[in-house]
């Protein structure tokens, strides 16, 4: 037991000297650390060094309720070029169905063979005999229900929480925002964390907004006073209050086709504009729809209002384009912002936000710091005092055991929050557990008249046990508190557990090491306890 | 090198306290107490943080000394519910709290009109901290709380299922959960807001807690084998004296540690740190005054069933 082989000697050493060489790089600042070395940082996490959270709920009703809407739009048109009369065409997104009842019912089977032309796969063209996404049915009164399958539904939501993500990254991307961290959180959730950014208003705004921009011709026969548009036609808001167009539903041109767009200065009038150009597909769509409608209005819808509604004068082909609307430099910007990242596939919500501003952080430290080095010394003294030299021992182990929890956060390129400072102060006081149980084992072991050499061995292997069992409920505790898991909490958690595990090697096998060196040279005959 | 040897001691090597004396009453008192500690629980109740009640949180420096009823009748007039506005730490911080709004668009635009009025109330204020939580986060925070805490009670009791007997394990889950409450009895007292930092005290109360009962368990089993014709009354005494330096050095060496963190770890820190305090306490006494003891009435007969030296009938029986 107090014997060590040559090589463990070295072994433990080049543990210890391989933690000093993995905390180092936390002393250098990031940036004047050369590319070429594989160093690892603690990064601060946003409590300490100032930052914002926020988490985004990706609004998945709005995707069942966008399908539905497209189904019904798509039923209108086949239903009427197979010349089948209808009533009742109703979606219902709680239980995300579409019914309709066919007037003549010998017509039912031509209507669901018309409907069920409708149905996307649900997998991939990579993987046939996955059912439609739309069941279509049929009752005897003539009713035909087209309800969304549930797989389908499930990957359609998944989807739009992965497109959602990328969008966001591109929109946060083109603020300039550097070390953002964007990720996925749970079904429907999108965790974004923006170091260093005091005031995310911005951000939130340019997140708050699906920027779904379509390009439409508008119906100028329709009766604006109506209650209810003519059949393919919406009645939406312009910039101005009150004001309404009659918008075709009909999708000429997508904001999905736009290339690149940036705000830019009206040469003639300075008004602030936004010029885009549209990829090829959209050059040659645009080119049609504007060739073939001369004189006509066409409108520039964003997220359901109507940004501006020229007349055509003559046919766009160049694929370039300028929208003009209310703007001011701001605003203009933003929408170039929007619309080159893209249209988010549903709305985003803000369903949690922390923010921190950089005084506070500075402060966090500070007193944590504090913390841990008047803790230290409490512990220190204490070990030392009611221990002597074995608790001395404890002590540099329990120095060593702070370096290697450094270097393995270090390793784990972890982020330290103020929790998890906490959670290194806290493994002062449970890392002298181990020490402690085997130096009142040495200390018994001595008064039952066992000699120095031989109640050393005995201390060290009969305490080996508990230590294991006690310390075996932290990491049960903290492995619940991970799984309960919050940013800070986590972080607590992760602190806590990597200083119980790296605790249980330097409380036995360092002291022990410590204890056989100082055995070996003094052979004494009473041992300090 | 005076400093060699150990200065002193917690308690002497020979202390013979018996502790199985007053059992009865230190688990009728420790009982008392978490019965009363529940009742405060529900009433007057937890200050729930924002982290479980949802709404909105501000810490804002203004320049100068703040003027809080402005503050107040600025923030009251928005119609946001009930606006708490506090000093916070020095004159010139001030903690706005906000109720939940209807949902999480609403809390959203909240904190834009509360940002609004304080720069029309108080000109160069600064916003040090936000923190909006909507309440369908803040439900789920407190059920996967809850969850957490269930889970952990649960691991910790097949944990010394299966490292001891059974009777070890209930022993240790009733000790901790009647330690538990008294921690929730003692954050209702207090006022300490209840949040997840406070759930991750309570956590680590539960994971120290049973590492202490643990130790003395261990030690009782080690025991049971060496000494197997004691009374288990007076095994159990004897094995809480013999771990009592070691129990109370551990509780020792964290208190050390948690009270910087309760003195000097800032706002944030100091409800965790209390809290931790208190649990070290309580942990530590019930390691000793209940834990054990409860083993008496649990395990009487069936902890010697094996070590048991066979009774003249038996023996005569078998023949031997």
């Amino acid at each position: 037991m107090l014997y060590f082989a040559r090589w463990k000697v070295a072994a433990i050493a080049g543990v210890i000297l391989l933690g000093v060489l993995l905390s180092l790089p936390n002393l250098f600042p990031r940036a004047s650390i050369p590319s070429w070395l594989p160093a690892r940082q603690i990064s601060l996490g946003l409590d300490l060094r100032g930052g914002s959270y926020l988490l985004l709920e990706v609004d998945l009703a709005a995707v069942v309720r966008e399908r539905l809407e497209g189904l019904a739009d798509g039923a209108r048109t086949r239903l009427r070029q197979a010349n089948i009369g209808y009533l009742n065409l109703a979606a219902d997104p709680a239980n995300e169905r579409l019914t309709l009842r066919v007037r003549d019912a010998a017509q039912v089977p031509a209507a669901v063979a018309a409907l069920r032309e409708m149905a996307n796969p649900a997998g991939t063209a990579a993987a046939p005999g996955v059912p439609a996404d739309v069941n279509v049915t049929s009752a005897e009164d003539g009713t035909v229900t087209l309800t969304l399958s549930e797989t389908a539904l499930r990957a359609r939501a998944s989807g739009a929480v992965e497109q959602s993500l990328e969008i966001v990254r591109r929109r946060i991307d083109e603020t300039g925002t550097s070390e953002a961290l964007i990720a996925r959180q749970g079904q429907s959730r999108i965790l974004v964390q923006l170091p260093g950014v005091e005031d995310p208003n911005r951000i939130k705004e340019l997140l708050g907004r699906t920027a779904r921009m379509t390009f439409r011709l508008l119906d100028e026969n329709a009766n604006l006073q109506a209650a209810v548009p003519p059949p393919g036609v919406e009645f939406l808001e312009g910039e101005t209050p009150g004001q309404r167009y009659p918008v075709r539903r009909r999708i000429e041109v997508d904001g999905a086709n736009l290339s690149d767009a940036r705000a830019g200065q009206n040469g003639q009038t300075g008004e602030w504009v936004v010029n885009f150009s549209f990829d090829s597909v959209g050059t040659r769509r645009f080119a049609d729809i504007t060739r073939q409608n001369v004189g006509r209005p066409f409108a520039v819808v964003l997220d359901n209002k109507v940004i501006t509604a020229p007349v055509i004068r003559e046919p766009i082909t160049g694929g370039q384009g300028q929208i003009s609307g209310s703007f001011d430099a701001a605003s203009a910007n933003d929408l170039a912002v929007l619309l080159r990242a893209g249209a988010l596939p549903a709305p985003l919500t803000v369903v949690e936000e922390r923010t921190i501003g950089p005084e506070l952080g500075a402060d966090a430290i500070r007193a944590g710091l504090i913390s841990l080095a008047v803790g230290a010394s409490f512990v220190f003294l204490y070990m030392g005092l009611a221990y002597g030299l074995l608790g001395w021992f404890a002590n540099i182990a329990l120095l060593v055991n702070l370096l290697l929890m450094l270097a393995a956060l270090s390793v784990l390129q972890a982020t330290i929050t103020l929790p998890g400072i906490a959670g290194i102060v806290l493994t002062l006081g449970t890392a002298l557990d181990a020490n402690i149980l085997i130096n009142e084992r040495i200390r018994e072991e001595t008064r039952l008249g066992r000699p120095p050499a031989s109640a050393l061995e005995a201390g060290f292997t009969k305490a080996s046990g508990t230590i294991m069992d006690s310390n075996l409920t932290n990491l049960i505790a903290m492995a619940c508190l991970y799984a309960l898991g919050s940013g800070p909490v986590r972080g607590f958690a992760v602190t806590v557990a990597i200083g119980t595990i790296v605790q249980m090697w330097t409380a036995t096998t360092l002291v022990r090491l410590f204890v056989s060196i100082w055995y070996r040279r003094r052979r004494p005959k009473l041992l300090p306890v | 090198m005076f400093l060699a040897r150990p200065l002193f001691r917690l308690v002497r090597d020979d202390t013979a306290i018996p502790f199985m004396k007053g059992r009865k009453l230190g688990i009728a008192f420790s009982i008392i107490l978490s019965v009363l500690s529940v009742v405060l629980a529900f009433y007057p109740g937890l200050e729930k943080g924002i982290d479980f009640r949802g709404g909105i949180l501000m810490e804002v420096r203004t320049s100068g000394p703040a003027d809080l009823g402005a503050l107040r009748s600025g923030i009251g007039s928005l119609g946001l519910g009930e606006a708490g506005v506090q000093e916070f730490g020095d004159a010139s911080t001030v903690l706005l709290r906000l109720p939940v709004q209807g949902d999480e668009g609403a809390t959203q635009t909240a904190v834009n009109q509360v940002r609004a009025t304080l720069e029309q109330v108080s000109p160069g204020a600064r916003l040090l901290r936000t923190e909006a939580v909507g309440n369908r986060i803040s439900d789920e925070l407190f059920t996967g709380s809850l969850i957490a805490l269930g889970l952990s009670m649960l691991a910790m009791m097949a944990y010394i299922w299966f490292r001891f007997e059974w009777q070890f394990a209930v022993g240790a889950i009733v000790t901790l959960l009647l330690e538990t409450t008294k921690v929730v009895g003692f954050l209702a007292v207090t006022r300490i807001e209840f949040s997840l930092t406070t759930v991750a005290a309570v956590l680590t109360i539960i994971g120290f807690s049973v590492n202490d009962k643990v130790v003395v368990y261990d030690r009782m089993r080690e025991n049971l084998r060496k000494y197997k014709t004691m009374p288990l009354r007076q095994l159990i005494d004897k094995s809480i004296n013999e771990t009592l330096n070691r129990t109370l050095g551990t509780s020792v060496t964290l208190l050390l540690s948690a009270l910087p963190l309760a003195l000097f770890g800032g706002d944030t820190l100091a409800g965790f740190a209390w809290t931790m305090v208190f649990g070290i306490v309580a942990s530590t006494s019930s390691s000793i005054f209940i834990a054990a003891p409860m083993l008496l009435f649990l395990g009487e007969n069936r902890l010697r069933r094996v070590t048991e030296a066979p009774s003249p009938a038996a023996r005569a029986a078998s023949g031997t």
